[in-house]
């Protein structure tokens, strides 16, 4: 059994946000006299996380996913609870510690825009204290497996995005870090680009063992990646668990669209007592929930002559999308 | 702290900068040809408030050119390092890409102080140091072993106090998010470090000396220069500098407890 990497308790974060009204009044009452308000973004949460991990934070925008990440790099300090990272207390920044981990923002970079990636890894190495031939074996096997070549000596400015982004990830795990926090890394990234990095995040957890803690608002990041997955909603944590059983939960039912041999065929079956969704001539559709989908699907194959039958489950972007859209949405 | 690490590192900071600015030749053209003009435009300005008065303050016109020489090498020196570093401080704080410096396993005043370089501020201070070289066989003085020495102290006293100062103020965009009117102005107070401390009024001299210490800044070394100075004088900036280097270093470790990095 892995042991726990990251635990976090009774951990919350204000900020003071200031408010300004509409107008040259607001503006003038703005500057002159600023109001400020504590805002709690984060409220008393508490969950584990263990060696070899993927997790995958899931949130509408402002839900607080990005905070939570920040606080776990040691960026941010919490303004109550706890925090061990790797066997330390993050907010310090201690040498060792940000040694193992690593933070990659799909909308910042590090890389030196006039420059060849190359040379923005080589400072990187030597940040890490890697010497020249150490340095140069981890860029060969990383670029390898992100299978880049000649785009790390094009200056970073001439570079597609998903080139540059698969540089920043190279820059980002040159030191060859235990815990990776990926907040949005896909953003922006055409479906091969996308495809390719989930590839290779898969690659390098299943190598290295890392632990991955990701935000994404593309779905397919979250359902190739992520067994478990955190939902947090208004700073608290709605859902912590397999991401199966939140789409089961989320979904009860599967559609099965039946199509017959006759019109005939097709009432017989409507009239069979099943949940009927829509029927068209010789087609039906009908609603089953997810605990009595096989024996549902027997008595439809051995009762009745049925011609082809498809079955339906709901988009994993739409069930997601309910959490996201409805901000109380009871999980 | 593991000096032999900082000192790759740093080597790596000059190569990869230089790297950059070398990319963009006639920029780097262009800055040359501004010292070199900046230089014989503040010459020609000192020379017109010395026409008809043979001193200002006590100070001859070609004392007065040791002051302009220092303050051209301190102006190279600003330029070379912490115009393009501390100037990016308030941009690494907009856009929370302090986030990635203070990730890394690095002093992060370290990083964000010297990551950068501008080659063309290296044109100045080579020009500071003719025009001292000048200053020396017009006004005659005699180079010994103790002269340099105290000139050395002073000047990297002076360094730390301006470097100070500028950090200090780049360390409060944590709180107030954009700070390049408090820069502005203290460059242009900087301005003032041309001319000797005694051409001004009592209470702006009590101003410079001891809110915005420009007095230590130029006048010091360049009474150290004409062998003017008192051992208590070098004494006193040796003090305001290590107050200065230490104020800013525990400000800005102060500050990065309040950095709420930027949103995503």
């Amino acid at each position: 059994m892995s042991k726990n990497i990251i635990e976090v308790k009774h951990l919350s974060k204000s900020f003071d946000i200031s408010s300004k009204e509409q107008g040259l009044k607001g503006t003038l009452k703005h500057f002159f006299r600023r109001q400020t308000k504590s805002l709690k973004v984060i409220k008393d949460i508490n969950f584990e996380i263990k060696e070899g991990e993927i997790v995958g934070f899931l949130g509408a925008n402002g839900a607080g996913k990005t905070t939570i990440l920040k606080m776990l790099c040691g960026l941010i300090y919490p303004s109550e609870g706890s925090i061990i990272v790797s066997g330390s207390l993050p907010f310090r920044r201690k040498e060792n510690f940000l040694k193992n981990i690593t933070l990659i923002m799909g909308q910042k970079q590090q890389l030196i825009w006039d420059l060849p990636p190359i040379e923005s890894f080589y400072l990187n190495a030597s940040i890490y204290d890697l010497d020249k031939f150490e340095a140069k074996r981890r860029i060969k096997k990383l670029s390898d497996m992100l299978e880049i070549d000649d785009e790390l000596f094009i200056p970073v400015r001439k570079l597609s995005l998903g080139q540059r982004m698969k540089s920043e990830l190279l820059a980002a795990l040159i030191h060859e870090p235990n815990i990776l926090f990926l907040d949005e890394p896909t953003l922006g990234l055409d479906i091969n680009a996308q495809r390719n990095l989930r590839k290779f995040l898969k690659k390098y957890n299943k190598e290295t063992n890392a632990t991955i803690c990701l935000t994404s608002h593309y779905m397919k990041d979250i359902t190739s990646l992520c067994q478990r997955v955190i939902c947090v909603q208004n700073g608290s944590i709605s859902y912590d668990g397999k991401l199966d059983l939140l789409l089961k939960r989320l979904s009860p039912v599967k559609e099965i669209l039946i199509v017959c041999h006759s019109e005939k065929d097709a009432t017989k079956l409507e009239e069979s007592g099943f949940s009927i969704k829509n029927k068209t001539k010789n087609e039906i559709t009908i609603k089953i929930e997810n605990n009595l989908f096989t024996s549902a699907l027997k008595t439809i194959l051995n009762n009745f002559d049925i011609k082809d039958l498809y079955i339906n489950e709901p988009p994993v972007d739409e069930i997601i999308g309910k959490i996201l859209i409805k901000k109380d949405y009871d999980i | 702290m593991n000096p032999r690490k900082y000192f790759k590192v740093y080597t790596k900071f000059l190569h990869t900068s230089l790297a950059s600015e070398l990319e963009y030749k006639t920029n780097i053209l262009i800055d040359l040809i501004t010292a070199i003009l900046s230089l014989i435009g503040s010459i020609f300005l000192l020379s017109i408030f010395f026409q008809n008065n043979g001193s200002i303050g006590g100070w001859e016109f070609e004392q007065a050119l040791i002051i302009q020489g220092i303050y051209t090498i301190l102006n190279g020196i600003t330029n070379t390092w912490f115009n393009p570093n501390l100037t990016e401080i308030v941009k690494h704080i907009r856009e929370g890409t302090l986030d990635f410096v203070l990730l890394k396993p690095i002093d992060s005043q370290f990083f964000i102080s010297l990551k950068k370089i501008n080659p063309s501020g290296f044109l100045e201070i080579m020009l500071g140091i003719g025009l001292l070289l000048f200053c020396i066989r017009i006004n005659q003085i005699n180079l010994n072993l103790s002269f340099l020495t105290l000139f050395l102290i002073t000047i990297i006293c002076s360094i730390c106090i301006l470097y100070s100062l500028w950090f200090f103020i780049s360390t409060t965009t944590i709180w107030f998010v954009k700070t390049w009117n408090a820069i502005e102005v203290l460059r242009s107070f900087l301005y003032i470090g041309r001319f000797p401390l005694n051409s001004f009024s009592f209470t702006l001299r009590i101003f410079f000396s001891v809110f915005i210490p420009i007095a230590f800044i130029t006048t010091i070394p360049s009474e150290v220069f004409l062998g003017l100075s008192q051992l208590w004088e070098i004494f006193l900036e040796v003090f305001v500098a290590t107050v200065f280097l230490m104020t800013s270093r525990k400000f800005w470790l102060f500050a990065l407890k309040f950095y709420s990095s930027a949103s995503s």
